[in-house]
C-alpha cells in the first residue's frame, strides 16, 4: 500500500480526493489529508452565502463522514510545517511525522495585505475564510450598535473586492470601494466598461474611489479612516482588504522546490514540481508562469495529478486556460470572457453602450469576421453563457457579427438559437468538465427528471456556479423535448406556482387545507405550503388566522411575534399613529402589570415585548376592552400607514394626512398578502412620513395627491415609483384597491411589492396600464374582491379571547397551569431583555 | 445550558417504565402540537390526524435551547412526518428525531398511546 499525503484541505485538495477515490485503481493507496482550518473543505466561491444564512454546514464540500467512508484520513486544525525530501516525510505543528510515497501540495493562497502603515489596526479584515467572515459580521454588529451610519471600505475594486463590498453593504454598513488603478476590475474590464459599472454601482449606493493609493490607515487602536494624500482622506469604521492573493508556497520554499520569481511553486504539465514525487495543484501552483485564482483550472489540475499518480493515462494540463468570469451576487450583471481587450493585430471590436440604462457590451471578433475572441458584458449578461460557448468551441457567428449584441435587425430578439444548438461535445461546466451531451443524456438516458437530479448525478454547477443559467436552459429544453413539464413549484406537496394555486383554490372554492391538498396536492403538507395556503384563504375569504390555526405560521397561530427567547410581542393597532392620552395610559398600565419591555417603533406605534404565551389572552382582553384592536404585526399583512402631522397642525400642510392615513389603515387592516405591506401619507413634499419608502406612499401636492407604489426600507431600500398624479381621495382608494389586489393575486410568496414590480414585465408603465387604463379588463373584479375583503374584516384577537377553545391554545402546558421556567430575562436600561443565546 | 439538553433522551416503546397520563384527546389540536409537562421535562405532543398517528418529542429546540417545538408546524418531507421549529424552520423527523434539513443533533422522541380517551406518553423513569 502506497501513501499519499495531501497538504491543504481546500476546494482543490478536496477535489483531488474525490477524483482519486472515484478511480478503480485507487485501492492500493492510502490518502491522508492535512487541513489547517478547523473544518473540512468548504465552498469558498460561495463564501458570501454564509453571511446570508450563517450555515457553515451547507457550504461543506462533503461531510466528515464522507472521508471516513472513503477510507481517507482527514486531520483538520493541523498545519504542516516541514517537508523532508530526503526521508520522504513531513512534520506538523504538533510535531507529528508522516511519511509519503507521493506528496500533493494544495495549500492554496492567502489574501495579500499590502504593507500600508496601520493595516494591523482593529477593524481591518481580509475575505477568505469562514472565520474572516464571522469576524467581520461580529465587528459590523458592534459598530452598528453605537453608530447606525457606520461606513466600511474595501481596498481593491476587483472581482473579489466588489463581492466584499456587497457583503458589507448587506451587513448594513455604507460601502466604499477604494481602487489603486483608474478603473474597476482592471483585469477584466476596459475603461468604458468600468465607467458604466461605476455609474451603476454608485446608483446602488456603493461609493467608488478610483486612482487612490492608500498610504495610511488612520485611528488609535481601531481604524477610523484611510488617508490617500495629505488632504485626501475618507472616514471609515471598518476595512476589508481585497488586494489580490499570494500563494501559500512557504513549504515549497523551505524544502528547496523550484519557485517562481514572484512566488508560487513551479509545476509542469503533469502538475509535478521540480521533485517528481511532489505535486502542486490549485492556487499554490505556478503553471505557465501564472497563478490562476479560479476553481476551474484548480479542478483540472486535480484531475491531472490523480491520473499521473495512478499512472493510468497520459492526461496533461491544457495549454490555454480559460479565465472567463462572471461576477456573482452584486445585483448588476458583469461578465468578461476570452480576450476582453483586443490588440488590433488580432481583430476588431464592436461596442454598444447605453448610459441611461447602464448597459455596455463589447465583443471582439477576428479580422475575417468568423470567430468570437472575447468580450465584456455589463448591465445585462444574459448572453454570457452563450457567448462563452461560442468562444470556447469556436462556433460559427452570424455574418454580420454585430447581430450578436444588437439582435437581428427588424425581427429583434437574439440572432442565435437556443442552448440546444451548441454541439454535444461542448464543455458547458468547466469546473466539473461536463459536456452538453452529458447533461442532456443524463435526462434522456440516465433517468434524471429535474435540475436537482442532473446536478446530483453530474455535479454540474457545483463549482463556481457560472454555468447554471445554461444548465437550467439545457435541462428545461431537454425535459420539454421529452414532453415533461418544468416549472418552479411551491414545494414537494403542490406542483403549482402560488399564482396557479391561487386560481385553483378560487375557482374550486376550496376552504380548508385538507380540501386543498386532497384536491390538488399530495402528502401531508409542510411549513412552506401550509402558511401559503392559509395566506391564499385569507386573501380570498379574509378568514382570520383563527379559522385553521394549525396551518398558520407560528406567529399567526399565536397572533403575536415570537421573540428570541420564545416569548412574544404585543402590538395594538394605532391607525395613522394617532392616539389619545387615555389610550396611552392603558398601554402603560398593561406594560407595567405584565412587566413588558416597551418601545415606540418606526411604524408609529408601540410594541410591548416579553409576554409569555399564556399571558397573551389576558393582555389582549385589557387592550380590547380599552378599544384597541390587533395590529397584525405578526402577519404577512398590512402593518401601518404612517402619517405626518399634516394640515391640522403643520404650517406647510396641504391636506389632512393623518385623517387620510387613518382611513386607509382601517380600510386595509387585517388583509393578508404575499408579504408585509406598509403605507405612508405626507401632507406636502417635505415628506415627513417617508411615504416613498413604503409599499404605497401618498403625498399631497397642488390639486390632489400623488400616489407612489413599490417602495420599501430594509436591506435594499427602494423609493416607490409614481403611479398617478394629482388625484382625489376617492381615486387614491380606487387605484390602491386595484394595485393591492393585483399584487395579492400575482406575487410569489414572500415577495415585497418592489421586487414584484421589478419582475412585472413592463414595470411601472405596465402597472399604470393595468390599474389606470384597465388594459386587462379586470379592475371591476379587483375592486369588488377588495370591497368584500374589507367588509369581512374582524379583529382576530377579539375573536380569540371570546372563545374558550381558542384561549386554551395559549396555555404553555396542556396538563398544567405552570409556565415555561426556562425563560430568562436580564435587565437593560431600566427595562429587560432576553438572556443571550449560547 | 447543555445540561438542559441532556435531560432528554429517546425512549423506545420496549423501554417504557411509566405511561404518564396527560389530558383528554380533545385537548390536543388536530394536526397541531401542544406541550406536556412531566417532572421537569417539557414534551411536545402532535396529533397528526391526517395520518391517524400521535407523536411526541422534546419541546426544546436543540439549536437555540428554547422550549418551542410544540408551537411548530407539522408536515412531511418525502413521506417522513416532521415538525418545523418556529424559530428558524429547522425540521426534525417525528419518527427518529433526526434533523432533516441540517446537521443538528437529533431530538429525543417518546412513544404515545391513547387509552380511554386519554393521551399517555411513555418514559423510562
Ligand atoms: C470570496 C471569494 C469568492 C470567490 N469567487 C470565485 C468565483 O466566483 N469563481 C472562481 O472560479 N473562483 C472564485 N474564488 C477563488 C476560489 O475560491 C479559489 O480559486 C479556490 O478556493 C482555490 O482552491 P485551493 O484548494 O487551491 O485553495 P484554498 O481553497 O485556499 O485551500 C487551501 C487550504 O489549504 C490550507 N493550508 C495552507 N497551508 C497549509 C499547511 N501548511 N498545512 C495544512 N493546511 C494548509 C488552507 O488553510 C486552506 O484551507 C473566490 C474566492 C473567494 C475568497
Ligand atoms: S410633510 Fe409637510 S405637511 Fe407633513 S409635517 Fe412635514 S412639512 Fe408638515
Ligand atoms: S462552470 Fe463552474 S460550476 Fe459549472
Amino acid at each position: 500500500m502506497k501513501s499519499i499525503l495531501v497538504i491543504g484541505n481546500g476546494m482543490v485538495g478536496y477535489k483531488f480526493c474525490e477524483k482519486f477515490v472515484a478511480k478503480k485503481t485507487s485501492e492500493n493507496f492510502k490518502i491522508t489529508v492535512f487541513g489547517e482550518e478547523p473544518r473540512p473543505a468548504y465552498d469558498r466561491v460561495h463564501l458570501s452565502e454564509f453571511f446570508e444564512n450563517g450555515d457553515a454546514k451547507a457550504l461543506e464540500m462533503a461531510p466528515r463522514s464522507w472521508y471516513e467512508e472513503n477510507n481517507i484520513e482527514l486531520i483538520t486544525n493541523e498545519r504542516v510545517t516541514d517537508i523532508h525530501r530526503a526521508s520522504k516525510t513531513i512534520t506538523t505543528i504538533n510535531e507529528k511525522t508522516f511519511s509519503y510515497d507521493y506528496l500533493v501540495l494544495a495549500t492554496g493562497s492567502s489574501a495579500f495585505v499590502p504593507s500600508i502603515k496601520g493595516v494591523e489596526k482593529e477593524g481591518v479584515f481580509v475575505y477568505r475564510t469562514i472565520e474572516d467572515l464571522e469576524g467581520m459580521m461580529a465587528y459590523a454588529d458592534q459598530l452598528k450598535k453605537t453608530n447606525p451610519e457606520a461606513k466600511a471600505a474595501v481596498l481593491g475594486g476587483g472581482l473579489l473586492g466588489l463581492e466584499a463590498a456587497k457583503a458589507v453593504m448587506d451587513m448594513g454598513l455604507e460601502p466604499h470601494v477604494v481602487e489603486f488603478a483608474s478603473k474597476l476590475m482592471p483585469r477584466q474590464l476596459d475603461t468604458r466598461g468600468s465607467s458604466v459599472l461605476k455609474n451603476k454601482l454608485e446608483s446602488m449606493g456603493i461609493h467608488i474611489h478610483l486612482s487612490k493609493a492608500t498610504n495610511k490607515i488612520l485611528g488609535e487602536n481601531a481604524i477610523t479612516g484611510m488617508e490617500f494624500g495629505e488632504y485626501d482622506k475618507i472616514n471609515v469604521d471598518m476595512l476589508v482588504v481585497s488586494a489580490g492573493i499570494r500563494p501559500r508556497d512557504e513549504l515549497g520554499k523551505t524544502c528547496g522546490l523550484e519557485m517562481g520569481t514572484r512566488g508560487g511553486i513551479v509545476v509542469n504539465k503533469k502538475m509535478q514540481t521540480s521533485d517528481p514525487e511532489i505535486f502542486a495543484i490549485g492556487e499554490v501552483a505556478l503553471y505557465n508562469n501564472m497563478i490562476y485564482g479560479l476553481v476551474a483550472p484548480g479542478y483540472e489540475m486535480a484531475d491531472v495529478a490523480v491520473d499521473q499518480i495512478l499512472g493510468t493515462s497520459e492526461t496533461l494540463m491544457t495549454e490555454d486556460i480559460d479565465m472567463s468570469t462572471k461576477l456573482k451576487l452584486i445585483g448588476v450583471d458583469v461578465a468578461s470572457f476570452g480576450e476582453p481587450f483586443m490588440p488590433v493585430e488580432k481583430g476588431y471590436s464592436i461596442i454598444f453602450e447605453n448610459k441611461t440604462k447602464d448597459l455596455y457590451k463589447r465583443i471582439n471578433v477576428s479580422h475575417d469576421g468568423k470567430k468570437l475572441l472575447g468580450g465584456i458584458l455589463i448591465g445585462d449578461a444574459s448572453d454570457y453563457n452563450m457567448f462563452h460557448q461560442i468562444y470556447l468551441n469556436g462556433l460559427p457567428i452570424p455574418e454580420d457579427a454585430e447581430e450578436l449584441i444588437l439582435g437581428a435587425r427588424g425581427e429583434g430578439g437574439s440572432s442565435f438559437g437556443s442552448a440546444m444548438d451548441i454541439p454535444d461535445a461542448a464543455q458547458v461546466c468547466s469546473c466539473e468538465s461536463v459536456t452538453k451531451g452529458a447533461i442532456c443524456s443524463s435526462i434522456t438516458e440516465g433517468g434524471c427528471n429535474s435540475l436537482a437530479d442532473v446536478i446530483s448525478k453530474t455535479k454540474v454547477t457545483t463549482g463556481c456556479g457560472g454555468c447554471k443559467p445554461m444548465v437550467v436552459d439545457l435541462v428545461n429544453e431537454t425535459l420539454k423535448s421529452l414532453g415533461k413539464e418544468v416549472k418552479e413549484t411551491i414545494c414537494e406537496h403542490f406542483a403549482y406556482t402560488r399564482q396557479e394555486l391561487f386560481g385553483i383554490i378560487k375557482v374550486k372554492q376550496l376552504k380548508t387545507f385538507d380540501e386543498a391538498i386532497d384536491t390538488c396536492g399530495k402528502g401531508d403538507g409542510c411549513e412552506i405550503c401550509k402558511p401559503l395556503v392559509a395566506s391564499i384563504f385569507a386573501s380570498l375569504y379574509n378568514d382570520t388566522a383563527n379559522k385553521e390555526e394549525v396551518i398558520q405560521d407560528s406567529n399567526d397561530k399565536f397572533l403575536a411575534n415570537i421573540q428570541r427567547n420564545g416569548t412574544y410581542s404585543v402590538v395594538p393597532r394605532i391607525p395613522g399613529g394617532e392616539i389619545t392620552p387615555d389610550k396611552l395610559i392603558v398601554i402603560g398600565q398593561v406594560g407595567k402589570k405584565y412587566n413588558l419591555y416597551t418601545k415606540i417603533t418606526g411604524g408609529q406605534r408601540i410594541d410591548l415585548f416579553g409576554a409569555q404565551l399564556n399571558d397573551l389572552p389576558a393582555i389582549w382582553k385589557e387592550l380590547i376592552d380599552a378599544g384597541f384592536e390587533s395590529g397584525h404585526a405578526y402577519g404577512k399583512s398590512l402593518r401601518t400607514v404612517k402619517s405626518c402631522v399634516g394640515s391640522s397642525w403643520c404650517r406647510y400642510g396641504m391636506d389632512d394626512s393623518v385623517g387620510f392615513a387613518i382611513e386607509l389603515e382601517n380600510r386595509y387592516k387585517g388583509l393578508r398578502s404575499p408579504h408585509k405591506f406598509k403605507g405612508g401619507v405626507s401632507a406636502c413634499i417635505r415628506e415627513c412620513a417617508e411615504a416613498r419608502g413604503k409599499d404605497f406612499g401618498i403625498i399631497a401636492v397642488e390639486g390632489g395627491w400623488n400616489l407612489y407604489v413599490g417602495g420599501n426600507g430594509g436591506a435594499t431600500p427602494r423609493h416607490a415609483q409614481l403611479l398617478a398624479e394629482q388625484i382625489d381621495n376617492e381615486t387614491v382608494i380606487k387605484y390602491l384597491d386595484r394595485f393591492f389586489m393585483y399584487y395579492i393575486r400575482t406575487a410569489a410568496p414572500l415577495m415585497r411589492t418592489s421586487t414584484w414590480l421589478d419582475k412585472l414585465e413592463g414595470g411601472i408603465e405596465q402597472l399604470k396600464k393595468i390599474v389606470i387604463d384597465d388594459s386587462l379588463n379586470i379592475v371591476k373584479e379587483l375592486e369588488t374582491e377588495m370591497q368584500s375583503l374589507v367588509d369581512a374584516y374582524q379583529c382576530e384577537w377579539k375573536q380569540a379571547i371570546e372563545n374558550d377553545d381558542m384561549v386554551s391554545r395559549f396555555q404553555h402546558f396542556v396538563n398544567s397551569e405552570a409556565t415555561d421556567d426556562n425563560i430568562v430575562f436580564v435587565p437593560m436600561r431600566e427595562q429587560k431583555q432576553p438572556a443571550a443565546w449560547n | 445550558m447543555d445540561t438542559i439538553l441532556n435531560k432528554y433522551s429517546t425512549v423506545k416503546e420496549s423501554d417504557v417504565k411509566v405511561w404518564f397520563k396527560t389530558a383528554e384527546v380533545n385537548k390536543f389540536a388536530k394536526n397541531g402540537g401542544v406541550c406536556v409537562k412531566y417532572k421537569d421535562l417539557q414534551i411536545a405532543v402532535f396529533n397528526f390526524e391526517r395520518r391517524n398517528k400521535w407523536y411526541a418529542c422534546q419541546n426544546l429546540s436543540p439549536e437555540k435551547k428554547e422550549n418551542v417545538l410544540s408551537r411548530g408546524m407539522i408536515g412531511d418531507d418525502k413521506g417522513i412526518p416532521k415538525v418545523a421549529c418556529p424559530l428558524h424552520k429547522k425540521t426534525f423527523s417525528l419518527e427518529t428525531g433526526e434533523n432533516l434539513n441540517g446537521d443538528l443533533a437529533p431530538i429525543a422522541t417518546y412513544p404515545v398511546k391513547i387509552e380511554g380517551n386519554f393521551v399517555y406518553i411513555g418514559f423510562s423513569e
